[in-house]
């Protein structure tokens, strides 16, 4: 579905990708995990278009996206969930979700699936006029994914969608994340809590300063010395 | 009675500043620029609403519309040629551009016609006095200011309810999550140029109007005191400008009414520098805005 091949990606002169390779089938759930700044939510940002690739191709089911715009990407069928949720705080929750859907043109469609956004997460259901700035971090993280979900995406990228959670507030999101995924949605998942990330991923790609390191499956690398050793807090 | 009547200037006044402030204020709140070649814009909107009158001989209503929709061009195009090279640059560079692009609609609107003034002929709205429990108003304010309300209850309309104005929202609380919804920036950072330029136009007629005499630079003095109606409200916030506008219109003729009609101008500085002293963001801003 989509395939990365040998990118290079800069912030000025900072290199921040090194001559990355991956690769998401249909359906999977693959994740990133990865120390900080070791260039996870750049690679996310370079798939979805908000940063361009100097080299090396980015082709999402045989297309080449590497420097098309964001909102072309959109159109596509990736959707985006940015690190630290970026909602619109000064909307509404309805309102975050409609911009969500801002491309599309079906409006009974884009009611329908403001019904499902709710039914998977039923606490922005009863927040609907809530001002989004003044919902909790985990709501916050509902409204991002119900955001992004409205676009009707094939591909969903979540950055971080633990962070600064509390761990029951986790375990919902990522049954929401399996769920979300047995609908038919394919996902690109970056995690620090790799132990987690791997307990529901298909594939797993690590990476250590702009680079891919290892890839496997992911219980093949639950079980690895090394990554344990660096990423699962110990032996 | 006197008081009333120079209350009603005030507001009319006042509403001129808020229809330029307005453009002040949503392009500082998508792009972070103040524009100082706003005013200049407002200025181009009075001279096109005037040869719209006086050469085409057309009405008010469509040498408003007129006006309104060339500004809307001209604004977009000053974004477009100036503005959006420097979106990446420093703050500074910016701001040095816009006075620059200011100077050169002023010398440039001289070296095409000159710098004499025109006088708006006085008869494009009816010019009864109107007797309102004993005071005197004329029917030109009234009209002068209902046309600025509709203006802004549109604005007002197109910002919360259209697509375009949730795009604009979303973009100026943060341009990069609004790519992510698919929003196209650019076409939206020139759909607040033209609305805000439009709204300019607008002010541009009415103030010809109102006070006859319009010339290649008087944009200069409306365009600062709307800048300081602007920061009055808060930038960046559109009910700000329009208080701030019609507060500082109101201040004004209470300043005039009370004898001091010489300070009437020095008296939009006092309130900025007080302003930016003792309220930095403004009447209707809040503490900064969070950012998690
Ligand atoms: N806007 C930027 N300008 C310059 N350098 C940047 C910018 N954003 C990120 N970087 C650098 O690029 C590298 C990779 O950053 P990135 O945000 O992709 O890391 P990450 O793996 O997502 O880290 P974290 O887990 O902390 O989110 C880091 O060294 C970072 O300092
Ligand atoms: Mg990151």
């Amino acid at each position: 579905m989509l395939k990365i091949e040998d990118i290079n990606v800069y912030y000025g002169n900072i290199q921040a990708l090194k001559g990355v390779s991956m690769e998401i089938n249909k359906g999977e759930i693959v994740t990133l995990i990865g120390a900080n700044g070791a260039g996870k939510s750049t690679l996310l940002k370079t798939i979805s278009g908000l940063l361009k690739p100097k080299q090396g191709k980015v082709l999402f089911e045989g297309d080449p996206i590497g420097g098309k715009a964001a909102q072309s990407i959109v159109k596509m069928g990736i959707s985006h969930v940015p690190e630290g949720r970026r909602v619109f705080a000064n909307m509404t929750v309805a309102e975050n979700l409609e911009l969500g859907a801002y491309l599309r043109k079906d409006k009974e469609g884009i009611k329908k699936d403001m019904g499902k956004v709710y039914e998977l997460f039923p606490r922005l259901l009863e927040r609907i006029k809530q001002q989004a700035g003044t919902l909790s971090g985990g709501e916050q993280q509902m409204l991002a994914m119900g955001r992004a979900l409205m676009a009707k995406p094939r591909l969903l990228l979540l950055d971080e969608p633990s962070m600064g959670l509390a761990p029951l507030l986790v375990k919902q999101i990522f049954n929401i994340i399996q769920e979300i995924s047995e609908i038919g949605t394919t996902i690109l998942l970056v995690e620090q809590n790799a132990n987690l990330a791997l307990s529901i991923a298909d594939r797993a790609y690590v990476v250590e300063t702009g680079r891919i390191v290892l890839s496997g499956k992911a219980e093949d690398l639950t079980s690895s010395e090394e990554i344990k050793m660096a990423y699962l807090g110990g032996h | 009675m006197e008081l009333i009547q120079q209350l009603v200037n005030g507001i009319s006044l006042g509403s001129i500043y808020a229809l330029i402030a307005l453009g002040y204020t949503m392009v500082y709140g998508i792009v972070k620029l103040i524009n100082f070649a706003h005013g200049d814009v407002f200025m181009v909107g009075s001279f096109v609403g005037f040869y719209a009158i006086t050469v085409m001989d057309l009405s008010f209503i469509s040498a408003l519309l007129i006006s309104m929709f060339t500004c809307a061009i001209f604004g977009v195009l000053i974004e477009r040629i100036a503005y959006k090279p420097l979106r990446n640059a420093t703050r500074i560079a910016a701001l040095i551009t816009a006075i620059g692009v200011s100077l050169l609609i002023e010398n440039g609107l001289i070296y095409i016609r000159g710098a004499q003034p025109e006088a708006y002929p006085n008869n494009v709205l009816p010019m009864d006095k109107l007797d309102i429990f004993g005071v005197s108003i004329s029917s030109q304010s009234i009209l002068i200011l209902s046309v600025s309300i509709i203006l802004m209850i549109i604005l007002q309309f197109v910002v919360h309810k259209t697509k375009i104005g949730k795009a604009m929202r979303a973009v100026s609380f943060d341009s990069e999550a609004a790519k992510l919804m698919g929003i196209n920036v650019n076409n939206t950072i020139s759909a607040t140029f033209a609305i805000g330029s439009a709204l300019a136009g607008a002010a541009g007629v009415i103030f010809g109007i109102y006070y006859i005499k319009i010339e290649p630079l008087m944009g200069v003095l409306p365009g600062l005191k709307a800048f300081v109606a602007a920061v009055l409200g808060g930038i960046g916030i559109i009910p700000g400008a329009m208080v701030g506008g019609l507060l500082l219109g109101v201040i004004e003729a209470l300043v005039s009414a009370a004898g001091y009609s010489l300070w009437r101008d020095g008296v939009a500085f006092i309130v900025l520098i007080l302003i930016l002293i003792f309220l930095p963001q403004g009447l209707f801003g809040k503490n900064k805005r969070e950012k998690v």
